[in-house]
């Protein structure tokens, strides 16, 4: 596998793991327009995931479709972040998730725009719209929890504090092949760090919550070593595709 | 209307009678406004603040919010096989299927919202079991081959039961089910095209496809309620302009639909009696079991309290959520009243 597929099944892990999580959020929102709109945020996540992979299959070039790559591929083959794989905890920490996750996912797609990879310029021109809308719901849903109730402040700043360790995986550029920069295939993560922290930590101060401190937590999702609910996660997934070997849908 | 708006018959066989009233002749009621039967018997719509007899503003708010509660409580059987749909364009589907009942749930709530009611107080009486939604949901979906079986069937006799209500008397009802009707029919072809795939597969998913057919078939012709003979509420409702056909039409609608399309699936339908009728130009189909769906009204189908009690685990789980976007509108509020106030 060449290191421009590693890098496309990366993107494409984070976005589809991400949205097979959303999912579990249909039909239990707080409210009926969040179950709409967090539908609708899992379908852009899904759709970007499905492009991606599908990308991925045609540069390997040896048959793998999307679906062959989403459901035949085993743990340690995922390359996707620890963040998005871990189950969700309240609502508050899946929108703290889901601001972190979508201001990162802007900022790459913006960068991703003028990749020399055409079709990733391409996902890249219709992802980066969608991903604004979801950094946008994501932060008035943080403000709304922030600078709302006591129960609420509290729990906005709990979930804020669950999920900040794991966005620092997000920028560790360690995993992109140094020729696929030079190419101008790829972004340097770590590159985007920068306008990432502004932007969160400007929602996180008008929240009236505190940027956390705590320590980065312990990766390897770029590697395939993965939390331990990744294997249920894909367990649930895949086990339907994988008891029809061969079928179609 | 999904279909499960009747009392359900007493145990000694009497019916027991909706908030309406029950069946026989129904006099106009003494508070209907002069000209209002007139203005419905020449298919002009009441609009929200048109005078309206009492009657007829509650049969309204009950039949739209069971239909809500119906559209919302669907999310859940289909919801179910989200995670696991065997491919990611059925997972892509089949979320947005799910996603359009969400939002079928939001236009016929504020649909019921223009006859002054609140969508929470409908939650609330859903919540407490005071007002029904749609019983086809009370049972489980067990393989993938019943999302398409569900899409195919359930959406597929909902549309009959609704395409009349896009011409129901009160306006805005019928313009929520022009949206909601274009939607399910795209459900239904989604649902048959998955079964078709099915059918047309390995012998595993050939069967998979059977089975669910035969365990949806019948709850889907009860879905359009009891014969005509034992139902409520019908003849007020027909006079009303919000029924346009009766029970046991619409669901011969469905059957004559429906029979060759499962041909075209190459699936069967589980009833030995079903054949074509020369005579009637109708599909002729065996007795409906009854008994079953009036258990499962009363609650005891498969699925009853574990489709509540996950709707009720959602509201009360969110509660704090929807208390603190209150609080945060009010202060925003309290804010830009104290910076006009500074500049005025
Ligand atoms: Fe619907
Ligand atoms: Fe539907």
């Amino acid at each position: 596998m060449t290191e421009h597929v590693r890098y496309v099944l990366a993107l494409a892990d984070d976005v589809l793991v991400a949205s097979q999580r959303l999912g579990g959020w249909i039909a239990r929102a707080p409210e009926l327009e969040e179950d709409v709109a967090l539908a609708n945020i899992g379908l852009d996540l899904l759709g970007q995931a499905r492009s991606l992979l599908t990308h991925a299959g045609a540069l390997e070039g040896e048959g793998r479709d999307e679906d062959a790559l989403a459901y035949f591929r085993d743990e340690r083959d995922f390359l996707n972040v620890h963040l998005v794989e871990r189950s969700h905890g309240d609502f508050a920490a899946t929108m703290a998730r889901l601001l972190l996750l979508s201001t990162y996912l802007h900022e790459l797609w913006t960068a991703l725009l003028t990749s020399t990879d055409d079709t990733l310029a391409a996902v890249a021109a219709k992802a980066v719209k969608e991903v604004d809308y979801h950094a946008d719901h994501a932060r008035m849903w943080v403000l709304r929890l922030g600078d709302g109730t006591e129960e609420s402040h509290r729990r906005m700043q709990a979930g804020l504090e669950a999920e900040w360790p794991y966005a620092e995986e997000l920028f560790d550029g360690s995993y992109v092949d140094a020729a696929l920069l030079e190419t101008g295939v790829a972004v340097d993560p770590s590159t985007l760090r920068e306008r990432w922290a502004g932007r969160v930590v400007a929602v996180v101060e008008e929240a009236t919550l505190t940027v956390p401190t705590s320590r980065p937590a312990v990766t390897g999702g770029r590697r395939g070593i993965h939390t331990e609910e990744m294997g249920y996660l894909l367990a649930e997934m895949q086990h339907l595709a994988r008891s029809h070997p061969g079928a179609s849908w | 209307m999904y279909g499960n708006d009747f009392g359900v018959p007493a145990r000694d066989g009497r019916d027991t009678p909706g908030p309406t009233g029950g069946t026989g002749t129904t006099p106009a009621p003494p508070d209907e406004p002069p000209g209002f039967q007139e203005l419905i018997d020449t298919d002009a719509r009441i609009e929200p603040r048109d005078a309206m007899p009492e009657a007829y503003r509650n049969t309204l708010v009950r039949q739209i919010a069971q239909h809500a509660h119906s559209e919302i409580i669907g999310m859940q059987p289909e919801g179910n096989w989200i995670s696991r749909a065997p491919s990611l364009r059925r997972k892509a589907i089949l979320m947005a299927k799910v996603q359009d009942e969400a939002g079928h749930g939001l236009y016929l709530y504020a649909a019921a919202e223009t006859l002054g009611v609140d969508r929470a107080d409908l939650l609330d009486a859903l919540h407490a079991g005071r007002q029904k939604y749609s019983s086809i949901f009370n049972y489980p979906t067990l393989t993938w081959a019943d999302v398409g079986a569900i899409g195919w069937l359930v959406d597929g006799a909902a549309i009959a039961n609704q395409v009349p209500l896009c011409r129901c008397s009160y306006g805005p009802y019928a313009r929520a089910m022009i949206r909601v009707c274009k939607e399910e029919s795209f459900h239904q072809r989604q649902g048959f095209e998955a079964l078709h795939t099915l059918s047309h597969g390995t012998e595993a998913q050939k069967a998979m496809a059977q089975d669910a057919v035969n365990r949806w078939w019948w709850p889907s012709l009860m879905m359009f309620g009891p014969s005509d003979a034992d139902s409520t509420h019908s003849e007020q409702s027909m006079r009303w302009g919000i029924k346009r056909f009766s029970n046991d039409e619409l669901r011969q609608r469905f059957v004559d639909m429906t029979v060759p399309q499962a041909d075209a699936l190459g699936l069967t339908l589980p009833d030995p009696d079903l054949c074509w009728n020369d005579e009637r130009g109708h599909y002729d189909f065996g007795e409906i079991d009854f008994a079953e769906l009036f258990e499962v009204i009363r609650g005891n189908g498969p699925c009853n309290k574990q489709r509540l009690d996950h709707r009720v685990r959602a509201h009360e789980e969110g509660a704090w959520v929807r208390e603190a976007a209150v609080a945060y509108a009010r202060k925003k509020q309290e804010r830009a009243g104290s910076t006009t106030g500074a500049v005025a």
